[in-house]
């Protein structure tokens, strides 16, 4: 279903502010990189124990933020899928191949990455946003999903 | 106290996500839909996060080393390869057709949907086989050329 959705600029600006908060305050505390798919990762295939338990940590404080939002706000976080379910187990084996094969994904290159000005990074985030686009158009409007 | 300020900063993280939009496949779809009901929300996901990062990452790299480690652990590969902007347009494709990416899905594990989850495993497995496949296909002999 091709639903609109609502125009957010503002709590959308404001989510962003806090994911790049927590962008530097990971480099400032741990020196690394924030990257969601480096996370998954680290702990599917753990460098070291000490590897292991920070992400395992970082993932906890993650999964806790819908919870705690619940709590305060009263409402649930908004999650519209209106895509079937095998696009979902398809779309998501592309992303995890993907973002592993390209060393990152919306997290690392397009805020971490971009941030730093890394030329890899800009390329990456150009190169998917690019594919990302065209296959939105494909999928709704060639093939009418 | 390294753990605490770890955790805490999962959770900005994770809130972060959870009210841009991120999160939420409509939304993602929608923001890349430009032909369709367009919703560019996103941007201002991406902007805000810029906003902080760039210069947060110029102050923190004015101190030598961060709080718990003896130093950054920061890529210092600038090759621009075939691996690089391949896997992106894969991984582009991906987030086109699910509407979901890494870092919006994991935050979102914690609403309990099941849609999230199977997001989540499907990529957890696209990235055992990024990892794993070359390996593998060694072993069995299958590759005939090694990788440098």
């Amino acid at each position: 279903m091709n639903t609109a959705t609502e125009f957010t600029p503002f709590v959308s600006l404001g989510g962003g502010l806090l994911i790049g908060l927590s962008a530097v305050l990971l480099m400032a505390a741990l020196g690394r990189i924030f990257g969601a798919t480096g996370v998954m990762a680290g702990l599917m295939l753990p460098e070291s124990r000490d590897g292991f338990t920070w992400r395992l940590v970082l993932l906890a404080g993650m999964v806790t933020a819908p919870t705690l939002i619940f709590l305060t706000t009263g409402s649930p976080v908004d999650i519209d899928v209106p895509v079937s379910t095998g696009m979902l187990v398809g779309g998501g084996l592309l992303v995890g191949f993907g973002a592993a094969m390209g060393s990152g994904c919306t997290s690392g290159h397009g805020v971490c990455g971009m941030a730093r000005l890394s030329k890899r990074s800009i390329v990456a985030t150009i190169t998917f946003m690019v594919a990302t686009a065209v296959t939105v158009f494909v999928v709704r409007h060639v093939l009418g999903a | 106290m390294r753990l605490i300020v770890t955790y805490a900063i999962g959770l900005i993280f994770g809130i972060g996500i959870s009210i841009s939009g991120m999160a939420n496949p409509a939304k993602v779809i929608n923001f890349f839909d430009v032909a369709g009901t367009w919703d560019p929300s996103l941007a201002f996901v991406m902007g805000g996060a810029l906003l902080v990062a760039f210069p947060g990452f110029m102050l923190v790299f004015r101190r030598s080393k961060p709080t718990f480690e003896p130093g950054y652990q920061v890529p210092s590969n600038t090759k621009i390869d075939g691996r690089l902007i391949a896997g992106s347009a894969v991984f582009g494709i991906g987030w086109g057709i699910a509407g979901f990416c890494p870092g919006g899905a994991l935050p979102a594990l914690g609403t309990g949907r099941s849609e999230v989850f199977l997001f989540v495993i499907a990529s957890a497995v696209g990235v055992l086989i990024a990892r794993l496949g070359p390996q593998l296909l060694n072993r069995a002999g299958l590759t005939r050329t090694q990788t440098s």
